[in-house]
């Protein structure tokens, strides 16, 4: 039976990542390669082996298997296929198989590389993978299992269970409860996945600097070998974050896109250790120097990726994505804090030997800068650890719970997000090693000077808001450095090449994709931030209830309302839709349709807004009540979010460029290189 | 732009001094930050029936209160979007849900419950999608000299929703 080979593999899964983690330590201790080789060809099996036991859950929950709990609770007849597929991560025990899925596939295309001079990482690499992988495997063995199924007692009672308990007689359910109505959405459909890639593939550098740590290879072969991997991480998780923003603003109707929940903040503090991680790798890579504090923040990073899983996967706290509540919470827990306190104990143990290879010269210099630019974002996680641990501390020492809302990440974060903006104008403008004031602000004032143009035009077209003023005018400083950046790159070229500028300009940034690929996510950035003090700073809204041919007004839009049309559709919603004619400065802009989903099976309802949108705004309208039977009267709420769409825009920048980093040819290049130098030698 | 000097800059004493009273300083304002937003920004997260303890202590204070909704008490208003419901005490103690039969259950009594704390909201607003009977309301805002929750803020979760029991559609077997 499906079921049961699915557990089966699970547990031989099971099996096989605690022999390869065994054997490629003691492998490795004890210098046998022919045993590292063996725990290789483990680790090599667990892939297959958890894509079984995912294809299994797949073809149960396609299959409408709802005698196995977990099909039941997360499907139902009336979902289309692709959402049947998709619902092996739409819950608790399903979305940890698929975690262990990415990470055995993940580890096995990193052994699956070309090692020859990094031979003594790949015991190690097993041994912190596969002993992830174990953990996660064992919580869904024994904790939350997807291949439980349904059983009846005698006396009428529901209970669920592998094998049929005595006493019972199995339950064969027609239909299942389907999964969450505000899930069934593009966009959440492949949220969590893009998440999840994200979370697992942070977890590869971190194998990779432990395997550094316990080899003493001191260098920064490890972060060269993880590079890709690490942008591929960031980029995953970036995306995963930006699609989840969307996500909250096209369906939970509240006009915003980011709300400060404590597992929106889970997500977001890998990201912020990974932003920090990458860019402090460069300063390793360039100057030899923080390597201690790069093996920290990865050792960070994970912990914190196992974390965030645990904050979605655990119900501690209260939060508007909560699952249901579950056992493994102390498991994640102590699972975090042996990992955690086993490799800090490691990087203690090897403090001496990543003695840096030089000193921070001058307060200026680009790698101070970095170092700053690293203070900031752990300032910032900080915050957000502290936001979302504060109810516990609180409880702890008080034994009163108190909680803090979006206005205290609002706020403590609000200075440190400006002083990054300010750097990531100033970075590029600064030089490696000693650098003076007088240097950095040669190249610096003129620059400040003119980015003044943004904010005064601003002013002189009637934005007033101090706030506003200044960050626009950072936004218009990096934009103009970043530009200027690439116009002396360009420039060089042109000149050194004899090449055209355009194709000085193309080839500059192709050959050198990490430095520009990150000077674009800069201009994403600058984007995003456009929009974001957009909508945090000049939102506005109101709300009316209107009868048929009223109208309502916000700024220079007006609403009138049409008509309301109410009807059942065949997938099992009721559907109240209303007309809305949109017009600004009164001219018909055309006809928007808000609309009021309501899920028979689930009994939840679901709004979607009627939105305009333009480069300039978002014209949001919620249908939030109407009169069922007169369906005269209907109450809409209405936001206007200026800016909104750089946000977006700046999202795809950000991602394509994050792509553009990290697109592999670069090593090849290098070894093309390294062959017709080689080749030049042999003639010579 | 100015050059890529490479050199091996040696530490002296006022440099490495320089760079520990910087940091230092940056770390003090992050602290400052993270505990003058703290202070600004609290809320006190409450059962219906320490609401009730408390008293006048925590009148005109930012609240957080998490009860059961009685759906038979949900009046809402179109014209004003006034929304008024009461929620009933649940306990706050996840240990606690856990032994009375997890957090649907818990509401689920405490709806049932006639002698179980109850407080009236007040919510202006549209109404929320979640909001039903026997859902988990997390209302933020301030306690009116009436006794009535004024709430500026609605957070509602249905335990039922995601892996809930399965519909009893047994056909034996």
């Amino acid at each position: 039976m499906l079921a049961n080979l699915g557990y089966f593999s699970l547990v031989l899964t099971f099996v096989a990542a605690l022999y390869g983690a065994g054997a490629a330590a003691y492998g490795a201790v004890r210098r046998r390669p022919a045993l590292v080789e063996s725990a290789r060809h483990a680790m090599l099996l667990t892939w297959p082996l958890v894509t079984l036991a995912s294809l299994s859950i797949i073809a149960l929950l396609v299959g409408r298997h709802y005698e196995v709990k977990y099909v039941a609770a997360v499907t139902s007849n009336a979902m289309p296929t692709y959402l049947k597929v998709t619902a092996l991560w739409g819950g608790q025990a399903g979305s940890l198989v698929f975690w262990s899925w990415l990470l055995s596939a993940f580890a096995t295309a990193a052994s699956l590389r070309r090692w020859e001079r990094d031979r003594e990482f790949l015991p190690w690499v097993i041994v912190v993978t596969m002993i992830t992988l174990a953990f996660f495997i064992s919580l869904v063995i024994f904790f939350e299992n997807p291949f439980q199924r349904l059983w009846q007692t005698l006396d009428g009672r529901q209970v669920s269970a592998l094998f049929q308990p005595s006493g019972t007689i199995p339950l064969f359910p027609t239909d299942g409860q389907g999964l969450n109505p505000l899930l069934r959405h593009p966009g959440m459909v492949i949220h969590p996945p893009m998440l999840y890639l994200g979370f697992v593939s942070f977890v590869i550098p971190y194998a990779f600097a432990i395997a550094a740590l316990v080899t003493r290879r001191t260098d920064d072969r490890w972060i060269r070998i993880t590079r890709r991997w690490t942008l591929v991480a960031w980029l995953f998780l970036s995306l995963g974050l930006i699609l989840g923003g969307r996500w909250a603003y096209d369906v939970l109707g509240w006009g915003g896109y980011w709300g400060w929940d404590p597992v929106e903040i889970a997500a977001f503090m890998p990201w912020l250790t990974g932003t920090a991680f990458l860019h402090s790798v460069m300063i390793q890579e360039k100057r030899g120097m923080l390597k201690h504090w790069n093996m920290l923040l990865i050792i960070l990073t994970y912990s914190l990726v196992i974390f965030g899983t645990f904050l979605t996967r655990s119900g501690v706290l209260s939060s508007v994505h909560a699952f249901a509540q579950s056992a493994i919470g102390p498991m994640f827990f102590g699972f975090i804090g042996l990992t955690f306190v086993v490799s800090v104990s490691l990087l203690m143990n090897r403090w001496g030997e990543l003695r840096g290879e030089n000193h921070l010269g001058s307060v200026f210099a680009r790698e101070s800068l970095f170092l700053l630019n690293n203070l900031l974002f752990m300032g910032i996680l900080v915050v957000c650890f502290w936001g979302v641990l504060f109810p516990l501390i609180s409880e702890l020492f008080t034994g009163q719970k108190v909680t803090v809302g979006p206005p205290f990440y609002e706020r403590a974060t609000g200075p440190l997000w400006v002083g990054l903006l300010f750097l990531m104008g100033v970075a590029p403008l600064s030089a490696y090693g000693a650098t003076s004031w007088r240097s950095l602000g040669r190249g610096l004032w003129k620059l400040l000077l003119l980015s003044l143009i943004v904010p005064a035009a601003l002013y002189f077209s009637g934005v007033t808001l101090a706030g506003a003023l200044i960050g626009y005018w950072l936004i218009g400083f990096v934009a103009i450095v970043t530009l200027v950046e690439f116009w002396r790159g360009a420039l060089a070229r042109h000149r050194r090449h004899a090449e055209s500028l355009p194709l000085a300009f193309w080839r500059m940034a192709i050959r050198n994709r990490r430095r520009y690929g990150g000077y674009i996510i800069h201009l994403g950035v600058v984007l995003m931030a456009i929009g974001i003090i957009g909508i945090e700073m000049f939102q506005t809204e109101t709300q009316g209830t209107l009868a048929r041919g009223e109208s309502l007004s916000l700024g220079r839009y007006t609403l009138t309302y049409e008509s309301l049309a109410q009807f059942d559709t065949a997938d099992g919603r009721n559907v109240a839709r209303a007309v809305v004619q949109v017009s600004r400065d009164g001219r018909n802009l055309g006809d928007l349709y808000p609309r009021r989903d309501f899920y028979y099976a689930s009994q939840q309802p679901m709004t979607i807004p009627g939105v305009r949108s333009s480069l300039q705004d978002d014209f949001y309208v919620l249908l939030v009540g109407w009169e069922p039977i007169a369906q005269e009267g209907a109450t809409f709420k209405i936001y206007h979010n200026p800016a909104v769409n750089f946000v977006w825009m700046g999202g795809l920048i950000f991602i394509a460029a994050t792509l553009l980093a990290a697109w592999p040819t670069r090593e090849f290049d290098g070894l093309r290189e390294a062959a017709t130098a080689r080749a030049v030698v042999a003639r010579a | 732009m100015a050059e890529k000097t490479l050199s091996r800059a040696e530490p002296t004493s006022a440099g490495r001094t320089k760079f520990i009273i910087g940091g230092l300083l940056i770390v003090a304002a992050i602290v400052y930050l993270i505990a003058s937003s703290t202070q600004a920004a609290a809320q006190y997260y409450l059962t219906v029936d320490e609401l009730k303890d408390k008293g006048d202590v925590v009148a005109g204070r930012d609240l957080k209160i998490s009860g059961a909704v009685d759906g038979d008490s949900i009046q809402y208003d179109v014209q004003t979007l006034t929304l008024k419901f009461t929620i009933a005490n649940v306990p706050a103690d996840l240990n606690q849900i856990e032994q009375e039969g997890g957090l649907a259950e818990v509401l689920h009594k405490a709806v049932a419950d006639k002698s179980a704390t109850r407080l009236q909201v007040v919510y202006i607003g549209p109404r929320p999608d979640l909001l039903r009977d026997e859902a988990q309301a997390i209302v933020t805002g301030r306690l009116g000299a009436d006794g009535v929750f004024q709430a500026d803020e609605l957070l509602l979760k249905c335990p039922t929703r995601y892996e809930a029991e399965v519909p009893a559609q047994v056909q034996g077997g």
